[in-house]
């Protein structure tokens, strides 16, 4: 097959596109350059989006004997993701960019032009398992990504290969020592890769405003803080509220609920936090269709979270999850992804999450 | 392999190999003393002295440099430092809108650092300067202008000699980033009036890594590099002895080739772009119809990304260039274009071809052959990244 391999410029990337290559396939590598101002060298553990991200990319792809370009999606990611991101922490959600990213730049717009530019797939070093349509998790448990791949449609499945779902970090990283390519141990990028400083919060009121808010307890109702920013919050945080009152009992409190409209955020005792029942929004199933109206599987709830046992009921627009157990801290925004397994059955985007009985 | 990229760079000549080869076998620092010194520098002379008869020059106006990146920040710095230590008041730089990044971002720096202004010159659509633009720019505090001789985008080349004789009307130093042009079109430094030239090697069959910068005797540039002051002390450094050779025999033999090989290319050119507008007839030629360099053809394909075509022919073994400035290889819209109008969708739909001293009909043809469902294919993969 003519492929082309989406390299980042990391280890994960450059093994993939090399195992694409030793498949057989005609493999050319793109960097999608997704910074329209990207600096020149790479700091902490941040990023894919350098310029010593785009050049490791293009060793690697030297080093393979592969064509290699780069391609500005750099306008296409403000929209799509950076937009979202800041309009989605605005209306007191919590989204999660890389999927976002997955599922409107590398499987959409890359998808899409590299089809008709005559490319069968594209490959990319996700750690996630991908056969027959069917989208299973990586063997390498710490390192599965696919919670942030079940977003995808099938066609969007179709046109995608994921080289390393059978290995572990470990064998990658060895892999790319032994095949001499440099990026074997660089260090792995995580959090969010448009925020160059690891701070959220800045980000967003640098994009929002400082929007001065009331906290309010849960209990008492009572004003026990202020915020700048009802968006600079998330469902669960427990750190950095800053309330000048300590609860009646001394015990911690956390975020409950973000109030957009009010600019208020909501705080209480953990135990409040506990979800029995999840609602998720626009469920997308792998094979197309739902594996019953109501059904038993394993649902997660947020990127490297917790799996928790539910019975999923499926409405027209949205699906209900009645975990069999709790959750703690689940936000809107995130998505459902549920699994036979280890195969993903679909994803939901989570809308709202109510505390009952569990096993209801 | 269909190179059709020699705006980028071109072949050694067998004449520059030859040249740069055998000194590169010989010992000798041109600025020592002793009989291996006097060799080398014999060998550096000589190169200045076939350098200057090849451009017009004489030879105490040839400073040898790294390249053309350098001569041209060692023009605009140098020339704007030195007219502005003279006289606090001219702090105006004045450059042309289509200029190469070695004159653009030198004259950005000095607006960014050193306290310059910039009036950029404007283009018509076919990339020209007018001169009545120039003559309107020319405000009482202008420490300099720099107008390109021919462009390395679109191929247009500037009525450099009358640009310069206006500037001159009012007493102010013209550089001219000649760059594409030595080889190409006749090139003779005395006769533009220019009081600086830059040129380079690679462009025309030398070594990359050698040029110079052609600079009157009256011209006295602040250097950028000091040292041993070598180069009528504008521009310390060991002197790159085979480079310098290298430089001066491809030039000689560019320029000795050149009524020849202008002819040849034009015809080369005219069967490349009648060729692909007979399975592309929408495709836009740039530049100015007649005032054009011989072997540039730059062409703009509606409703198609450049980056797309240029991966589509790579992968048919066909090289050229989107012609735009590459920064970590991705596109910008060309600044050429947008400056001669294009709205940015076309400034990013097109292909530099530029043909050379090894170009042949066979290079030409493959193109025609290949053009046709590279259009189309790319056609359908869109313009433009946000959907």
């Amino acid at each position: 097959m003519k492929v082309l391999a989406a390299m980042s410029g990391g280890v994960d990337s450059a093994v993939a596109a090399a195992r694409a290559v030793d498949a057989g396939h005609d493999v050319t590598g793109v960097h999608l350059a997704l910074s329209a101002a990207p600096s020149t060298l790479r700091h902490g553990a941040r990023g894919c989006c350098t310029l010593e991200d785009a050049n490791d990319a293009r060793r690697a792809a030297d080093v393979l004997g592969i064509p290699f370009y780069v391609w500005d999606l750099a306008e296409r990611f403000r929209a799509d993701v950076i937009d979202d991101f800041v309009a989605e922490y605005a209306a007191g959600r919590t989204p999660n960019p890389c999927l976002r990213c997955n599922e409107k730049i590398k499987f959409a717009a890359v998808l899409d032009r590299a089809l008709a530019l005559g490319f069968d797939a594209v490959v990319t070093g996700h750690h996630a398992r991908l056969s027959g349509g069917t989208l299973m998790r990586s063997v390498d448990a710490a390192k599965d990504q696919s919670y942030v791949l079940a977003v995808l449609t099938r066609s969007q499945l179709a046109g995608a290969i994921f080289p390393l779902g059978d290995s572990t970090k470990t064998q990658v990283r060895a892999e790319a020592a032994e095949r001499g390519l440099a990026v074997a141990d660089k260090p792995d990028s995580h959090d969010i890769c448009f925020i160059a400083d690891g701070d959220t919060r800045g980000f967003l009121s640098r994009r929002l405003g400082e929007q001065a808010g009331p906290i309010v307890d849960v209990t008492s109702g009572e004003v026990v803080g202020e915020h700048a920013g009802s968006f600079a919050f998330t469902v669960g945080q427990r750190r950095g509220l800053r309330l000048q009152r300590p609860a009646p009992g001394g015990e911690p409190r956390y975020v409950l609920s973000i109030q957009p409209k009010s600019n208020t955020v909501v705080v209480g005792p953990g135990e409040m936090l506990d979800a029995g029942e999840v609602v998720a929004d626009r469920p997308l199933w792998t094979t197309g269709e739902p594996p019953g109206e109501a059904f038993e599987c394993l649902v997660q709830l947020r990127a490297h979270g917790m799996v928790t046992p539910a019975r999923v009921e499926v409405l027209s627009d949205r699906v209900v999850a009645h975990l069999h157990g709790s959750q703690r801290g689940v936000a809107a925004g995130q998505a459902l992804v549920m699994y036979d397994g280890d195969v993903v059955l679909g994803s939901a985007t989570i809308s709202a999450a109510h505390r009952v009985a569990a096993g209801t | 392999m269909p190179y059709l990229d020699h705006a980028a760079t071109t072949p050694m000549r067998p004449e520059a190999i030859e040249a740069v080869t055998a000194a590169m076998a010989e010992l000798g620092n041109p600025s020592s003393l002793h009989g291996s010194g006097r060799h080398a520098r014999r060998r550096v002379e000589e190169s200045r002295e076939q350098l200057a008869a090849t451009l017009g020059a004489r030879p105490s106006e040839v400073v040898f440099t790294g390249g053309g990146t350098e001569s041209d920040n060692l023009a605009l710095k140098g020339m704007f430092w030195a007219r502005r230590d003279a006289d606090p008041r001219r702090r105006r730089v004045i450059v042309s809108a289509v200029e190469h990044h070695a004159v653009l971002d030198a004259a950005g720096w000095l607006a960014a650092h050193e306290g310059a202004e910039i009036t950029w010159l404007e283009v018509d659509d076919t990339g020209l300067v007018a001169r009545a633009a120039l003559r309107d720019a020319l405000t009482d505090d202008v420490a300099l202008v720099s107008v390109m001789w021919a462009n390395n985008e679109v191929g247009t080349v500037e009525p450099v000699r009358e640009l310069a004789e206006i500037a001159h009307e009012y007493g102010i130093p013209f550089h001219t980033d000649a760059v594409q042009a030595v080889g190409a079109v006749p090139v003779d430094f005395a006769a533009s009036g220019a009081d600086a030239l830059t040129m380079t090697g690679h462009k025309l069959g030398g070594p990359p890594g050698a040029g110079a910068l052609l600079l009157r005797r009256d011209a006295t540039p602040v250097p950028l590099l000091h040292g041993g002051g070598q180069e009528r002390d504008v521009r310390s450094g060991t002197v790159n002895v085979p480079g310098t050779v290298g430089l001066a025999a491809a030039a000689a033999a560019a320029v000795r080739d050149r009524v020849d090989e202008s002819a040849r290319l034009a015809t080369l050119r005219s069967r490349l772009i009648d060729g692909v507008r007979a399975v592309a007839p929408d495709v836009i030629v740039n530049g100015h119809p007649d005032d054009h360099l011989p072997g540039i053809a730059h062409l703009s394909f509606p409703g198609c990304e450049g980056d797309s075509l240029l991966m589509l022919l790579d992968a048919r073994g066909i090289e050229c260039s989107t012609g735009s400035a590459c920064s970590a290889g991705v596109a910008q819209p060309s600044h050429v274009l947008i400056a001669m109008g294009a709205g940015a969708d076309c400034a990013r739909s097109s292909l530099r071809f530029s043909l050379g001293h090894t170009s042949t009909e066979a290079d030409v043809d493959a193109v025609v052959d290949e053009i046709g469902p590279v259009v189309e294919r790319a056609r359908r993969a869109g313009v433009g990244t946000v959907a």
